[in-house]
């Protein structure tokens, strides 16, 4: 978590993290990304919001390499990843993605759960693996839990867990993709309160998300996505206090509806 | 205390009105005296016995044999890309044509037609072959059970592994695997059980089996009670092999699913 950012080149420091650009991506007929572009500067929180279906998701998977884009460029620290002739395992290895679902592996313990990749990927010895996991563990108020399965535990700890298992790895780029959205309301506190916690730390982070409140209080940027692009971006006291276009507006009112502004 | 002695008395009335009624038929004291002679049983016992002896190594070897390859054959027909197409299309050849083909068939062809082609090296022993031809047709069984295995394990546990940066072959052997051979456990175990069975098929090619050693026996003596011996020591390795199988799918018939997208 600490030597991160120390060893950047010249150039990475003036380039945004991440550069997306003119992404496309469809799935069948159904265009999900429409030339998309984004940028993400070091240490930035950048909040995605937008109606189910808008693109957020599939963003996130494109840009951890999970799925293969059909056209545009993504960059992460100045290398363009959606080249075919990268490793793309190597890509994945130095981001950390946080699914809605946890996914956990549930034939493993917490402890091999998180080290399954510094193990695995990392070739870090067994011994020096799980003292580090078990470090992240505590950081996540879950050391205790270590010898447990996925299954004994609620989901805000799985939640944490798998959040865990991503920080291990010591990523540059952080992505949650709406990880509080299968959570009982009483466990999405905890989950936000580790988010706030990984902006303090510098942190880049990209949060796919319905809280707003966290949005409002935790984003450098709020980007609303619509129809597979990003229709409006800026500070959340702009995008989400005076949106200005008509689409983002709706999209709020119908969030305020739902109760959750 | 109740319910132990209805189960005992509606034992013994039902037990006893199928004795009746096999006791009663006209032919009963012929075949009582060609099926159930204890005297032929007992003597024709070590030739049995020494017969089955074989079917026991020829079973334990095809089994071990029938899962190692089945398990190379699914994960051949897992292969993704065109570079593949060969080896997914020659998998797939292999598990239509060796299910297809009546086992009965497959050993008279692989037991009279690999020794006619006469080539150097080549094994011409019935046990061999025949074990041979055991393992074609139970590994094509085997390999669709593997397949549907890892087919089960749901997408969202491959993105969590590939996100992390295991290569594809890392996620197959560390996380798809161990959940998709736990649940097809109990249909692997019934597939052996049922070889242990087909082993004594090897007796059409000539070689000495249990029900080859009866045959002998019969053909000296005129009396089937060889047979009726025969069966009770394949009876007797079933039984454990069923409750085994019992007992595994009680204890992973639980696993949960492995979470969803």
């Amino acid at each position: 978590m600490t030597a991160r950012g120390e060893v950047a080149e010249p150039e990475a420091v003036t380039a945004p993290l991440l550069r997306v650009a003119g992404l496309r991506k469809a799935f069948g007929r159904n265009v999900v990304l429409d030339n998309l572009s984004l940028d993400v500067a070091a240490h930035d929180v950048v909040v995605l919001i937008g109606a189910s279906g808008s693109g957020k998701s599939t963003l996130l998977r494109c840009v951890d390499l999970l799925e293969v884009v059909d056209d545009g460029v993504i960059e992460l620290e100045g290398r363009e990843i959606t080249d075919p002739r990268v490793d793309a395992d190597a890509v994945r290895a130095r981001m950390g993605i946080v699914f809605q679902a946890f996914n956990l592996f549930p034939h493993l313990t917490v402890l091999d759960n998180v080290t399954l990749a510094p193990r695995k990927v990392h070739r870090v010895p067994r011994a020096a693996a799980e003292e580090r996991a078990l470090a992240m563990l505590e950081r996540v108020g879950l050391r205790d839990r270590a010898a447990a399965h996925p299954d004994e535990l609620s989901g805000g700890q799985q939640q944490r867990v798998a959040i865990a298992r991503a920080l291990v790895n010591d990523p540059v780029l952080m992505l949650f993709d709406e990880v509080t959205s299968a959570l009982d309301p009483e466990l999405v506190g905890e989950v936000l309160a580790m988010l706030r916690d990984l902006k303090s730390d510098g942190m880049t982070m990209i949060v796919a998300t319905h809280e707003m409140g966290f949005a409002r209080q935790v984003a450098d940027e709020v980007c609303f996505l619509d129809g597979g692009r990003v229709l409006e971006r800026g500070s959340p006291a702009r995008v989400l206090g005076d949106p200005e276009h008509e689409r983002t507006r709706r999209f709020l009112r119908r969030i305020i509806d739902a109760g959750r502004l | 205390m109740r319910s132990l002695l209805i189960a005992a008395v509606s034992t013994l009335l039902l037990g006893g009105a199928l004795v009746a009624a096999v006791v009663s038929a006209p032919g009963w004291p012929r075949t009582r005296d060609t099926f159930f002679d204890p005297d032929v049983g007992w003597q024709a016992l070590p030739d049995v016995a020494a017969g089955f002896w074989l079917n026991v190594r020829v079973f334990t070897v095809s089994a071990v044999l029938m899962l190692v390859l089945g398990l190379g054959i699914a994960l051949l027909r897992t292969l993704r890309g065109p570079v593949f197409w060969p080896v997914r299309a020659f998998a797939l050849v292999y598990v239509d044509l060796f299910r297809g083909l009546p086992l009965i068939l497959v050993l008279l062809l692989v037991g009279f037609g690999v020794p006619g082609l006469r080539l150097q090296g080549v094994p011409t022993s019935a046990v061999v072959l025949g074990t041979v031809a055991l393992v074609l047709t139970y590994s094509a069984y085997a390999a669709e059970v593997f397949r549907a295995g890892i087919e089960s394990v749901h997408p969202s546990q491959r993105a969590a592994a590939r996100s992390l940066g295991l290569s594809a072959g890392q996620t197959m052997r560390h996380v798809v695997l161990p959940q998709a051979v736990r649940r097809v456990v109990p249909p692997l175990l019934n597939d052996v059980v049922s070889l242990t069975k087909d082993s004594g098929l090897i007796s059409v090619l000539g070689a000495i089996d249990a029900v080859r050693s009866a045959q002998i026996v019969t053909a000296k003596t005129f009396d089937f009670t060889p047979y009726v011996v025969a069966g009770g020591l394949f009876v007797l390795l079933t039984i454990p092999l069923t409750r085994l199988t019992d007992a595994v799918s009680r204890r992973y018939g639980y696993l949960p699913s492995g979470g969803h997208l």
